[in-house]
């Protein structure tokens, strides 16, 4: 929103130091995004006419113009537009004029003939971003004068303010001037409004159909108007704050806007002279003012012209083009109205037309700002039309859904408990008066009356936020809470933690790719896509499926690195995936994956075992249940009982050919709901056992289709209490083995638990392993 | 010793002499050890000495004779220390000069140049945040990544409709009732979720990943990160809030920064505000929003506000960590290229 300084200083007498008021601005929570001087006069640049003007047969693209700044003089400069004639009147930089880009004009030639000057356009003065060529001056213009005078360009300041949703009121600058005055301690004028003589009093009809969505409906009868250009300085605040002057009642009307907040719109009171305000029904049309035909919906709120009931505006939005005021009008009804805020912001969503008014009432404006707006209307207008009046007896409409002022009342305890500071109760009746809230104090309870073009303040807490704003915020101390809660990570957070490490120690990078996938993504990685959640309003299509799995992303990022020619590297992804589930929101759960470019099956279990031992967790290899999308000779889920917490091994070669991945992946992907979730006992310590130990060195053959595992812990079993540990320490396939058996080697080292072992007591021992191995199908090696 | 003076006394210095000679004459170890037990072994000439003891009379004499034959024991003992540590240097000095390696080459080996992990500049950036808000009191809440409607707006004193929601540009997921799932627009729901479901008073921070319908460019991801900070006690004020996120300045940035609070807007706090840091070279950036947590929202989580108070405040942790590594186009940051992700260990 950009509010000129000029414009605010007339409201308010506010220090000439627009810094101090930026930083009041921002004080005040009216955040000052930019702030622009414009309207700089250019020194050295003076109005001048053009005599004539020649072609050089030698330079086809400038003209040498003669030109006459008023002394009589007649100078020559080259000139590279091609908008100027002879005889206008254009802004002329002498030689030595500094200009605002730094430039400095010196005496300059093209083909020996020097240029005197320079003809100037917009953008050279710094009075806008972009020009077409020379700025033509008004012909009358005096000559050898600023241009800046005769265009009654006001040097001023622009600031732009970020302003926050609640703040309705400030989308007007009184708004923001009553704020600055309360801020400073000076009293706030408001728009200058004229000693306005009244005519006889007239009154239009007024009829609402639509009392829910129209709160208020007023017109204001003006006469003796003629439709001509603006003041100058009408024309230049319009254009300092981003609107185009087209005549002046329409300028009028928006600066009226800019002033007040109070949306206005002017019809000419021959043609339209009843008003009625009506939905819309299905299927009518209207042409807004920008030429577009649109198809109504029966939720619009229409402003008829009472005679014939046609459209004559989309109410709050956007006047009717066939309505607009022409040369001929003279009268003019003024329409100021308070709308339902949201009607008109969906009115504004479904036509994709947020204009200047609609803005301002889907925020809530004032049901009381039409008067000072009409007279502020006239006011301006009278610069042009020294005759115009305002009549009196205006039509005033409201219904029930008018806001009232309402009283609030918040006691002097609760705001100084929830702000923290003692605060004079004399302060916060005036600071609550001052901008606007008729206040009054009886004991500890403060009561104001909260002024209509404040929506936003309706409870205690929006006055205690009125006092803390113009208390200011630097004025409250800063202080700690006496906490008696003591900070920590919980025990699943210190885990996620103590994983992490792990997952960096064994040199494996962590990766974000996006949690959105595309159709298809999963099924290319082998996973069901059944069970998906879908945005309903994603940003691209490729980004429409929320995952129910790390694999795709994760894939996706190695396949990046590989096709970058980074082929050896391993990727970790901690996150949150979220399959349907039949409550209404996902079956959202923690989820690892960690991917091996160039890694095999024994570079995931051995990740597995690094974050057992780490995490004090186990679990059980089950090589029966092949995991979707994984190797199916190389891959295994990892379960918990009967619970399935996730697969490891390789990723299927078919898989990664489609990817287009080389070479092996490996893959470990593990539910961490479960996992971080556990709470290990501390292990309980055993005394040393200081006999001293045996090893048994048993070699089997077995089938390839028994898992060696089958015989590890029949021989576990054999071994009972007096086994300290078993390692496989052999495997081998080949000569003097037969096809489809491997051997197998186990050392177990064996202890005695209450003394050593005997000769005797080991021979037996080894007799038992033999027979359970050979009860799990395996024999021994001869 | 006495003035008695036997042939024992002189064999003894004599074979002493001799040993010690011989012990610093020997060339080898194994040299060394072959004298040594030649000098001291039973048929020595020390052994043979002390066996001629017996013949001594003088009980005296024979007393001291005694004396000095264990004396020369251990001086041949202590000579032989000596002389054998200075033949094994000698001797493993050439050991390890023959092994002697180039570090640098074995430093560059594959085998040795093997880095660690890294994780990501974001998971960094919130482990910090985590461990200064653990320093302040504060514990750590997590809550879903999909939300309800209620959670993500309504509970946040937005009901449907509010204009306030059009503040956040919302990605919906498809459900039964349109518009009732979302991916959340901001960590606020976890407050919700929080004061539901631990008894005050809380002192949390919420960090996590939050969803905006937001074309990628140089400072904005459609997904990224905030953290949250909640804290419900009796008698909370806004001073509280002022001094908790200067606490949080000092704590995190370092003690030469300081904050201050501007007024704001959003629906679940009032007063509002935005918090900017102020650099030690006097300029400032802005962080986040932060409030007293407005009494619709007290409600909505369960809470009387008669009897408890509150503020939270926010702010994007991807900025954090952006700022902290000079990162110009935050898409690297999520770009998963290990060429970008190495240089961070």
């Amino acid at each position: 929103m950009k509010i000129l300084f000029s414009i605010l200083r007339e409201m308010a007498d506010l220090p000439n130091d627009p810094d101090a008021v930026a930083l009041a601005l921002n004080s005040l929570g009216l955040a000052v995004e930019e702030m622009d001087v414009v309207g700089v006069p250019v020194p050295g640049v003076v109005t001048a006419r053009i005599v004539r003007m020649e072609k050089h047969a030698d330079a086809a693209k400038v003209t040498r113009c003669f030109v006459d700044a008023g002394d009589g003089e007649e100078r020559h400069v080259w000139c590279g537009a091609t908008n100027m004639q002879a005889g206008d009147v254009v802004p002329l930089a002498t030689l030595g004029t500094t200009m605002p880009n730094g430039t400095e004009i010196a005496r300059r030639g093209i083909l020996g003939i020097d240029s005197e000057g320079m003809l100037c356009s917009e953008v050279e003065l710094g009075l806008s971003d972009e020009s077409s060529g020379i700025l033509i001056l008004p012909a009358d213009s005096q000559l050898g004068v600023s241009p800046f005078d005769v265009l009654g360009i006001e040097h001023d300041v622009i600031f732009d303010l970020d302003l926050t949703r609640n703040r309705a009121d400030c989308w007007g600058h009184l708004g923001v001037a009553r704020d600055l005055a309360a801020h400073f301690g000076v009293p706030l004028r408001g728009p200058r409004i004229a000693a306005l003589s009244h005519g006889s009093n007239k009154a239009l009809d007024v009829t609402i159909d639509a009392p829910e969505q129209c709160g208020s409906f007023t017109i204001s009868y003006i006469s003796s108007v003629a439709v001509g250009t603006s003041p100058r300085w009408v024309a230049s605040r319009l254009a300092h704050l981003g609107m185009r002057s087209i005549n002046n009642v329409v300028d009028a009307s928006n600066l009226v806007m800019l002033e007040t907040n109070q949306p206005n719109h002017a019809y000419d009171a021959d043609v339209v002279s009843s008003f009625r305000v009506r939905l819309a029904t299905e299927g009518e049309t209207l042409t807004t003012l920008d030429g577009q035909t649109r198809n109504l919906h029966a939720d619009d709120l229409l402003i008829c012209n009472g005679a014939t009931n046609v459209g004559v505006g989309l109410a709050g939005v956007m006047g009717d083009l066939h309505s607009e005021i022409t040369d001929k009008t003279t009268t003019l009804a003024i329409e100021s109205a308070w709308f339902s805020p949201d009607p008109i912001r969906y009115s504004a969503i479904r036509h994709g037309l947020r204009s200047e008014a609609s803005i301002r009432f889907e925020r809530g404006t004032d049901p009381n700002a039409w008067q000072q707006a009409a007279e502020r209307f006239v006011t301006i207008l009278r610069e042009t039309c020294p005759d115009v009046t305002l009549h009196g007896g205006a039509t005033v409409v409201q219904t029930t859904s008018c806001p009232v002022p309402v009283s609030v009342d918040v006691s002097v305890t609760r705001i100084e408990s929830l702000l923290g500071v003692h605060i004079e109760s004399e302060r916060i009746v005036s600071i609550l008066n001052s901008i606007g809230f008729a206040t009054t104090i009886k004991g500890d309870v403060v009561t104001s009356i909260v002024p209509t073009w404040r929506p936003d303040c309706t409870q205690d807490v929006d006055l205690i936020e009125e006092v803390a704003r113009h208390f200011g915020y630097d004025n409250i101390g800063k202080t700690v809470p006496n906490s008696t809660v003591h900070g920590r990570l919980s025990n699943m957070q210190a885990r996620r933690r103590i994983l992490r490490r792990v997952l960096v120690g064994l040199g494996l990078d962590e990766a974000m790719p996006s949690p959105f996938l595309a159709a298809g993504d999963l099924a290319t990685v082998g996973l069901p896509e059944d069970n998906v959640l879908r945005i309903a309003n994603p940003l691209v299509a490729e980004e429409s499926i929320l995952r129910t799995s790390l694999r795709p992303g994760i894939l996706r990022s190695l396949r990046y690195n590989q096709s970058h020619r980074a082929p050896q590297i391993g990727l970790w992804e901690i996150g949150h995936v979220y399959p349907k589930s039949d409550q209404q929101l996902p079956d959202e759960t923690e989820q690892l994956v960690i991917v091996v470019a160039g890694g095999d099956v024994e570079t995931s279990l051995a990740q597995w075992n690094a974050i057992c031992d780490a995490l004090s967790v186990g679990t059980q290899l089950d090589q029966s249940r092949i995991p979707a999308g994984l190797h199916a000779g190389r891959s295994a889920t990892l379960a918990r009982g009967k619970k399935v917490v996730g697969v490891v091994g390789e990723i299927d070669p078919l898989v990664l050919d489609i990817l287009g991945i080389e070479g092996r992946v490996s893959i470990l992907e593990v539910d961490l709901t479960v996992i971080l979730n556990e709470e290990p006992k501390p292990v309980q310590a055993k005394d040393i056992n200081r006999y001293p130990s045996s090893d048994l060195d048993l070699a089997f053959v077995m089938e390839d289709t028994v898992p060696a595992s089958t015989l590890q812990r029949a021989l576990r079993q054999a071994a009972g209490k007096q086994l300290v540990s078993i390692d496989l320490f052999d495997v081998y396939r080949g000569k003097g083995v037969a096809e489809g058996f491997r051997g197998l080697a186990f050392r177990l080292r064996v202890q005695g638990v209450e003394a050593t072992l005997t000769e005797s007591q080991l021979a037996e021992l080894q007799k038992s392993c033999v027979a359970a191995a050979v009860k799990a199908g395996a024999t021994l090696r001869a | 010793m006495t003035s008695a003076s036997t042939p024992e006394h002189g064999q003894l210095a004599q074979a002493l002499a001799d040993g010690l000679v011989q012990i610093r004459d020997a060339a080898t170890s194994d040299q060394l050890r072959g004298v040594v037990s030649a000098l001291t072994g039973k048929k020595g000439p020390i052994a043979s000495i002390k066996s001629s003891l017996g013949k001594v009379t003088d009980i005296e004499v024979r007393k001291e004779l005694g004396q000095l034959v264990n004396d020369a024991l251990t001086a041949l003992g202590v000579a032989n220390d000596g002389r054998s540590r200075e033949l094994r240097a000698a001797e493993f000095s050439s050991q390890i000069e023959s092994e002697r390696v180039d570090m640098s080459e074995i430093a560059m080996s594959a085998n040795v140049e093997r880095r660690l992990g890294r994780m990501h500049l974001v998971t960094q950036a919130m482990e910090r945040l985590e461990d200064v808000f653990i320093g302040l009191g504060f514990q750590i809440a997590e809550g879903p990544e999909v939300e309800t409607d209620f959670y993500n707006f309504e509970a946040l004193n937005m009901p449907p409709s509010h204009p306030a929601r059009s503040m956040w540009d919302t990605l919906f997921v498809e459900s039964d009732v349109d518009g009732s799932v979302v991916l959340r627009t901001h960590t606020s729901p976890v407050q919700i979720r929080v004061m539901q479901d631990w008894p005050p008073p809380i002192y949390a921070v919420m960090p996590g990943r939050v969803f905006r319908k937001e074309t990628p460019d140089a400072t904005h991801m459609p997904v990224f990160h905030q953290i949250e900070g909640l804290v419900i006690d009796r008698g909370i004020t806004f001073a509280d809030l002022a001094g908790t996120i200067e606490s949080f300045t000092k704590a995190f940035f370092g003690p030469g920064f300081t904050s201050r609070l501007r007024p704001s807007y959003f629906p679940f706090t009032e007063p509002s505000a935005e918090f900017d840091i102020r650099r030690h070279d006097g300029t400032w950036i802005e962080l986040g929003g932060c409030g007293m947590v407005h009494p619709h929202v007290l409600r909505a989580g369960g809470l009387d506000p008669n009897e408890w108070s509150g503020f939270a405040f926010g702010f994007g942790i991807d900025r954090m960590a952006k700022e902290r590594h000079g990162i110009n186009d935050i898409r690297d940051m999520y770009s998963d290229d290990v060429r970008f992700t190495e240089q961070f260990s």
